[in-house]
């Protein structure tokens, strides 16, 4: 797979020897009306790199993976992606999408249309592939995420799982250099999550760069790089997946993780306050 | 019986029939009834008069020359209007949505405006009121019936297509976008072929309340070529041996044009529907 390496239509990525930085947050506020949800956001993530987000919900984690390809508006602050600065009203938009893939919670995929043409739709329309080429790279993907022999179903024939992994497969399509996935497998039953993060920890294995919005602990600390932990619009701790779940500094990291991590216990510590 | 004993209802006495039986029985009487108001009807109608009045095969066969091109101009009429319709109902809606106030406003005054008049007297504006005040003339019949109704359905339309584009789940968009798409595309691609879908039904509705409308074309005067179907059953109607059978042939005309329409929606629907999820 070339998928990882460089485009020929992407922005200049910087010619450090060191993994250029493929994201770069600084600085980012947002504000829904009078709530600010995300209060100073400071972030890299490196080629490579695979960067999981967790935190509790509100925490403010799945608007600053929003904000990275732009589906939201940033208050304030700087975010640039493959070299080029998205919150800049002169940039592209659409070209910096075209090279960043995204993966949604509810999976979207475009209801009227086949699987493979949920995955040649866009290579069709914007890197003006041929239909052939097209379908090949669309089978490509569809064999790498399993399921080649449903690319004539419909997404309503499929299962959750399988609809987030052609949902992965259509982003892999077009041949991005980052990932975003914002909570993949918490719309899904819970036998289904284990082959949506076998796709995802295939990808990783890869080299994909990667952006991953959790509550799947055991993923983020086994194929995580590095954990974020959030609370409250800001990054509490960040470092190594596995110092920061098995080893926190901060006592809400602590908090949250043993919340997330025995729930029962959270349960009675919680009734007996 | 040992069961009903603990079943038995608290705080009521045993009741001699089970919910099912009475059920049973509730659904047996309405039928009784059923029978009972259609005897009445049969037996109390005057069928020799019903038959020579209002089915009167003779009054029927001399309809029938003229009949298909009543039906004909109907059905020109009624594709004319909705043409003028759809296309003014979609610049509408777009307005409607569209980030620039003023349009919206434009558009919002138009559809309050021309929903909650009479398409009577659009249809009379248009033939009459138009011409007047702007010196122009509209010479052909079927433009006039087309432009009048079309103004009034395309704000009925514009709604419609509003409603089904914003249905459209805002997920959708996002992922064309994340693709890569640009705004146009997305519209193109993603929103408008799965608001299509949604707004098949009540477009069909559309599509025969404008069948029905056009028969507001007497207003405008016309020739003897230029009859719609009501027209045709109005002539029968004041001839001296038509009485209403005119009327009900007319009628007849306009459910086979209606009922084949609604049953083709349908089939659309289902076809497209397949892929939507529950």
């Amino acid at each position: 797979m070339t998928s990882a390496s460089a485009s020929p239509t992407a922005p200049p990525a910087g010619s450090s020897p060191a993994p250029a930085p493929i994201v770069t947050v600084s600085g980012l506020r947002k504000s829904f009306g009078e709530r600010e949800v995300l209060r100073g956001i400071d972030l890299e993530v490196r080629a490579g790199e695979v960067v999981c987000i967790v935190g509790p919900s509100g925490s403010g984690k799945s608007t600053l993976l929003r904000c990275v390809n732009l589906l939201e508006q940033p208050t304030d602050g700087r975010i640039e992606v493959l070299g080029a600065e998205v919150t800049d009203p002169d940039v592209d938009l659409d070209l910096v999408r075209t090279h960043v893939g995204m993966v949604f919670q509810q999976f979207n995929l475009f209801t009227h249309r086949t699987v493979l043409d949920n995955c040649t739709i866009a290579q069709r329309g914007v890197l003006k592939r041929s239909r052939a080429e097209a379908e090949r790279i669309a089978l490509a993907n569809l064999e790498r995420v399993g399921l080649a022999d449903r690319a004539h179903a419909l997404p309503a024939q499929l299962s959750g799982g399988q609809q987030q992994r052609v949902a992965i497969a259509r982003a892999l399509s077009m041949d991005p250099q980052l990932m975003l996935f914002d909570e993949p497998t918490s719309a899904l039953d819970p036998e289904l999550v284990g082959d949506v993060l076998g796709v995802m920890r295939d990808l990783a294995e890869a080299g994909m760069t990667m952006l991953v919005v959790t509550h799947e602990m055991a993923f983020a600390r086994e194929v995580g790089d590095r954990v974020v932990f959030m609370d409250d619009g800001v990054i509490v701790e960040s470092g190594p997946a596995d110092q920061v779940i098995s080893a926190p500094r901060e006592e809400r990291t602590r908090a949250f993780l043993q919340r997330v991590l025995d729930p029962t216990h959270q349960r009675t510590a919680s009734g007996a306050n | 019986m040992t069961t009903t004993q603990q079943l038995a209802r608290p705080g009521s006495r045993q009741r001699t029939m089970s919910p099912r039986r009475r059920a049973r029985l509730s659904r047996a009487i309405q039928y009784a009834v059923l029978l009972v108001v259609l005897g009445a009807v049969v037996v109390a109608a005057d069928w020799d008069r019903v038959g020579e009045t209002m089915f009167n095969p003779t009054v029927a066969r001399e309809m029938l020359p003229s009949l298909g091109q009543a039906m004909g101009n109907t059905i020109v009429y009624t594709i004319a209007a909705f043409a003028v319709g759809l296309s003014l109902g979609t610049v509408l809606a777009l307005m409607r949505l569209s980030s620039v106030r003023v349009y919206r406003w434009i558009a919002t005054l138009y559809i309050e405006f021309f929903r909650g008049i009479p398409a009577l007297l659009v249809v009379l504006t248009v033939g009459f009121a138009v011409p007047i005040a702007f010196d122009v003339r509209i010479s052909s019949l079927t433009a006039k019936v087309a432009i009048g109704l079309g103004m009034v359905s395309a704000a009925y339309i514009a709604e419609t297509l509003r409603a089904g584009i914003q249905a459209v789940p805002k997920g959708q968009i996002e992922a064309a976008r994340s693709l890569g798409m640009s705004q146009a595309r997305t519209m193109a691609v993603v929103v408008i072929p799965q608001a299509f879908r949604i707004v098949l039904p009540p477009m069909t509705n559309e599509v025969i309340l404008l069948t029905k409308d056009t028969s507001l074309v007497f207003l405008l005067g016309m020739t003897a070529a230029q009859y719609d179907l009501t027209k045709i059953g109005r002539e029968a109607l004041t001839s001296a041996t038509g009485g209403l059978t005119g009327l009900f042939v007319v009628g007849a005309c306009y459910l086979c044009l209606t009922i084949p329409l609604g049953l083709l929606a349908r089939w659309l629907e289902n076809r497209s529907g397949k892929g939507r999820r529950a």
